[in-house]
């Protein structure tokens, strides 16, 4: 029989447990933009290396498991001598394995721009700095929205392989208290209900900032 | 009236590859003349046009704008792009699918060139925009994004953007192409306005009755090559090429019912 105050009574524990997911997630997201900008600017560059670096930076970052990539470094880094806390690990390894996806979400965005943006600037006398700051990025930026809400929220639900490196998130929670109430059912459902709580909302602010940048 | 340029151009030559899309190209314009590129799609005109100010980058030849060699120090060597942009400040463009800036309004499409290039104070920035905006009619628009403008605002607020710069010279690349037929004349209006002030103006246009009226000078180009320049009248109405007769006898029958 479903039992409605073991479900009840999961919430606690993993809201509780939701604030490693949402770091976790937030995070990733944040190291993903920056590294992610780096890894798109590398891309487009005139430098060979950089260009040949960057395209093997995200065929490696998206052709491996992220699962694979968290055991890699938590079991890689204390081998080569770096001692780092779990957590710490974790949210570079996301943030790295979302900065794939992200500078190819942006890549298109700045292919997508008509030629004639930029043309119209250069030919006003605009250098390349503002070319790119005041032209190419705020449309850019508008136009990877919707893309970038929808690698949050993937990371939002891949946040939960981190569990095997031993954070408490949401996933982890559940296993725990799934295996102390033995009522797995009712915890996992909460869990589930937690997860597309988080996503629900951030759907939410997608809209939100997309009809605020609409033009 | 305007400080006018001079363009000279000489043996200017474009390949694409093994594609040659300019052939030797002469062409002089006088301080304050409106010339009219006509031809048919694919003659080069829009090429050479953009050659002007080095958008395109020509191969050989020169193009002098006051006697200034643009895009190269000497032949084969390339100018520093500081100096390029340098010239381009006083070279208007205006393009056929207008490229106004989406996330900009009209008034704030206007300053930016005048900030960000010419180095103004925002307030000095705004007031010279609002006059550029009024004198191509759209006063009460300057506040409109573009997506909220018509075809023949977006090309009129393309042009404020252009003129607020106070260039010397004016490129304008099938300016009424991408517009319905009603909303050609309020765009060829302002173009007009600009003529009578004593702008110089290079036109790649289909306007015929534009080029007939309102030019100096009309040159026809076919694959690559200036077939004749003459004023309107002996390009339009007399021509000797055979292949300038045939190009007006397809446009006439397109257009006469």
């Amino acid at each position: 029989m479903f039992s409605i105050p073991t479900f009840l009574d999961s919430f606690g524990p993993l809201f509780w447990a939701a604030r490693y997911t949402l770091l976790v997630s937030g995070l990733g997201i944040a190291l993903g933009l920056v590294i992610g900008a780096l890894i798109c600017a590398a891309r487009l560059s005139g430098v060979a290396f950089l260009r040949t670096f960057a395209a093997l930076w995200v065929s490696f970052l998206r052709g491996v498991p992220l699962l694979v990539q968290l055991l890699l470094v938590y079991f890689l880094l204390p081998v080569i001598g770096i001692d780092v806390p779990a957590l710490v690990a974790a949210v570079v390894t996301v943030g790295i394995c979302a900065s794939a996806y992200i500078s190819e979400i942006w890549r298109g965005a700045i292919g997508a721009l008509p030629r004639g943006q930029t043309e119209a600037a250069r030919a006003i006398g605009m250098g390349p700095g503002d070319v790119w700051t005041r032209i190419v990025l705020p449309q850019a930026v508008t136009m990877s929205l919707p893309a970038l809400i929808n690698e949050l929220i993937l990371l939002v639900k891949a946040s939960s392989l981190v569990s095997v490196v031993g954070i408490m998130e949401i996933t982890r929670a559940s296993q725990a208290q799934a295996a102390t109430t033995f009522r797995p059912m009712e915890v996992y459902l909460a869990a589930a209900c937690i997860y597309l709580m988080i996503n629900l909302c951030l759907a939410a602010l997608g809209r939100y900032l997309e009809h605020r940048m609409a033009v | 009236m305007v400080q006018a340029s001079s363009v000279e151009i000489r043996g200017v030559n474009k390949f694409y590859g093994p594609f040659q899309a300019l052939k030797d190209i002469d062409m002089s314009i006088a301080p304050g003349k409106v010339t009219c590129l006509i031809g048919p799609s694919g003659s080069g005109k829009s090429t050479l046009l953009r050659c002007i100010n080095f958008l395109e980058e020509y191969d050989s030849g020169e193009v002098r704008i006051d006697g200034q060699l643009i895009g190269y120090e000497a032949p084969g060597r390339k100018m520093s792009a500081r100096k390029l942009r340098a010239m381009r400040r006083s070279i208007g463009m205006v393009f056929q699918q207008f490229n106004l800036w989406p996330h900009m309004t009209a008034i704030q499409n206007v300053t930016e060139g005048l900030v960000r290039v010419r180095g103004m104070k925002k307030p000095e920035a705004e007031a010279r925009a609002a006059e550029a905006l009024n004198k191509v009619g759209l006063g009460d628009k300057m506040g409109n994004h573009p997506s909220r403008l018509s075809g023949g605002q977006q090309q009129r607020v393309a042009i404020a953007r252009a003129i607020a710069m106070e260039p010397r010279l004016m490129l304008f690349d099938e300016p009424t192409s991408a517009l319905d037929p009603e909303l050609v004349g309020e765009v060829l209006t302002v173009m007009k306005t600009l003529a009578a002030e004593g702008m110089t103006m290079v036109v790649v246009t289909h306007e015929m009755g534009f080029a007939a009226h309102v030019a100096d000078q009309v040159a026809f180009m076919e694959k690559g090559e200036l077939v004749g320049m003459d004023i309107p009248d002996r390009i339009l109405h007399q021509p000797e090429d055979p292949r300038i007769q045939g190009f007006l006898r397809s446009y006439h029958e397109r257009n006469s019912f």
